[in-house]
């Protein structure tokens, strides 16, 4: 394990490769300089936070702080999917539902089935990848379904006039949204291996571990992704499609 | 009285589409709705099914604040036709079946197929793709697609407005049958024929009030 450590004067030689991001913003007037500045800044103060943190919920080992862990983690994921939601009429419950049923369900599957342990070194750090995951399609789907209310209003308008409701009104906006989420993680599912060695697997090997055991590892991970996602796209689809309606069964678009 | 519109003010963010709008409607009237573009016909048709509310005042179905009723429910009695309607799905079938799909039924194939050649289209259109059909052809399957279950109120938006000669009559001699049928009747229109015809006339004015 020794070959793991990093010491504070390679993290701050590491810092000149953000200095090439800045340039290029620099020299290419992105105006992102600042963006940059604040993304190092946050990344660092929350890493470390987050380090200590872990160290001291790890050594305790104790259940309820490890279920308080998970569930700040998914009400991060929850609060971030809900931000990149379009919609005026956004509801913060949709995403914490979505996430947390997502990401519940799926580990307790893996831990029924063995594949992981109930130990927060293990439980927390799946709980994030799970969360994480899930932010992205659901802030996917949120965007499709935002676009595909637009782009399918009038069609929408002619099924509700023909008095269906509106969950039959929106079935091919559903449709799209879901798909819209679930693709990244399909298609990532597709190339893991080929294009990129994913951060579970690539962690391992760094660990020493034996590639064919990590593999193992990371084909319960693409497994676990595509549950969680394709539970978190479903969940946030069906309720954040509501948002889009008053008392009324009426349409409401701004 | 079938339909009553009582004080109805519509309102966008600052524009007033349509002030004080007091209208009865009777089971078995025909009426016709005129008026100059943007003074709020299609917004009267639009408010009456339900598809938006007033700003101020209330609409009465059959006496019942319309917000009292389940919107779906309504919807089904009260049918509105677009002036460009969207058909959806890939094909026709699709279109025909939605209204037996969304009230729980089995499809009716003989009924589609009497709808159909009833506006003079024969059963090989139920395949057809909706891009292979023509403006008039769309407007007729429109037209079917709200007749397949008789409403009580039919709404009509200019829906013979760009259609052809031919795809006028056909259109409009189903809305007659379905008047015969005691369908009430309410439609905007801006044809001189159609207007020349009319039993009872309504007149919007430029500033969203009835005359």
């Amino acid at each position: 394990m020794n070959n793991l450590a990093i010491s504070n004067w390679s993290l701050i030689f590491a810092f000149a490769l953000v200095l090439v991001a800045m340039g290029i913003s620099f020299k290419e007037k992105l105006g992102l300089t600042k963006d940059i500045v604040i993304s190092v800044l946050r990344a660092v103060i929350q890493l470390a936070i987050v380090g200590y943190v872990l160290r001291f919920i790890l050594h305790v080992n104790n259940l309820i702080l490890t279920l308080i862990a998970t569930l700040i983690i998914i009400f991060n994921a929850s609060w971030n999917a809900n931000n990149r939601n379009p919609n005026k009429n956004r509801k913060l419950w949709n995403s914490i539902v979505a996430i947390l049923v997502g990401t519940y369900l799926t580990l307790a599957v893996l831990i029924l089935t063995k594949a992981i342990k109930p130990v927060p070194m293990q439980v927390i750090p799946i709980t994030g990848m799970i969360a994480g995951n899930e932010m992205v399609a659901i802030g996917l789907c949120y965007k499709a379904l935002d676009t595909s209310f637009h782009d399918l209003e009038q069609e929408v308008l002619e099924r509700l006039a023909l008095g269906s409701d509106i969950k039959l009104a929106c079935v091919p906006i559903l449709r799209r949204s879901i798909k819209t989420a679930m693709q990244p993680t399909i298609d990532s599912a597709k190339t893991v291996g080929l294009v990129n060695l994913p951060g579970m697997m690539s962690g391992l090997i760094f660990a020493g571990v034996n590639p064919v055991n990590a593999i193992k590892y990371q084909i319960m991970i693409t497994f676990m992704l595509l549950a969680a996602t394709s539970l978190g796209a479903v969940i946030s689809c069906y309720l954040a499609y509501r948002n889009y309606f008053n008392n009324e069964d009426q349409l409401v678009l701004y | 009285m079938l339909l009553n519109l009582k004080n109805v003010y519509y309102q966008t963010n600052s524009k007033i589409i349509l002030q004080d709008v007091n209208l009865k409607i009777n089971q078995g009237d025909w009426i016709t709705l005129i008026g100059p573009s943007g003074s709020g016909k299609s917004t009267i048709l639009k408010l009456i099914a339900n598809l938006i509310s007033p700003s101020r005042g209330t609409i009465f179905y059959q006496d019942k604040d319309i917000s009292s009723i389940a919107p779906a429910v309504y919807r089904r009695q009260v049918s509105y036709c677009f002036q460009q309607p969207t058909l959806f799905g890939k094909t026709v079938e699709d279109n025909l079946t939605f209204p037996f799909e969304l009230r729980k039924q089995e499809v009716d194939s003989q009924k589609i197929r009497q709808m159909l050649s009833l506006v003079d289209l024969d059963a090989s259109y139920l395949t057809k793709k909706k891009s292979e059909l023509s403006g008039g052809e769309k407007q007729r399957v429109a037209l079917i697609r709200n007749l397949l279950f008789k409403p009580k109120i039919l709404l009509l938006d200019e829906v013979t407005a760009g259609l052809d000669e031919d795809s006028k009559h056909i259109v409009n001699k189903l809305i007659s049958s379905y008047f015969k049928r005691n369908v009430t009747i309410l439609e905007v229109t801006h044809d001189k024929s159609e207007i020349s015809q009319a039993q009872h006339i309504v007149k919007l004015e430029k500033d969203g009030s009835l005359k």
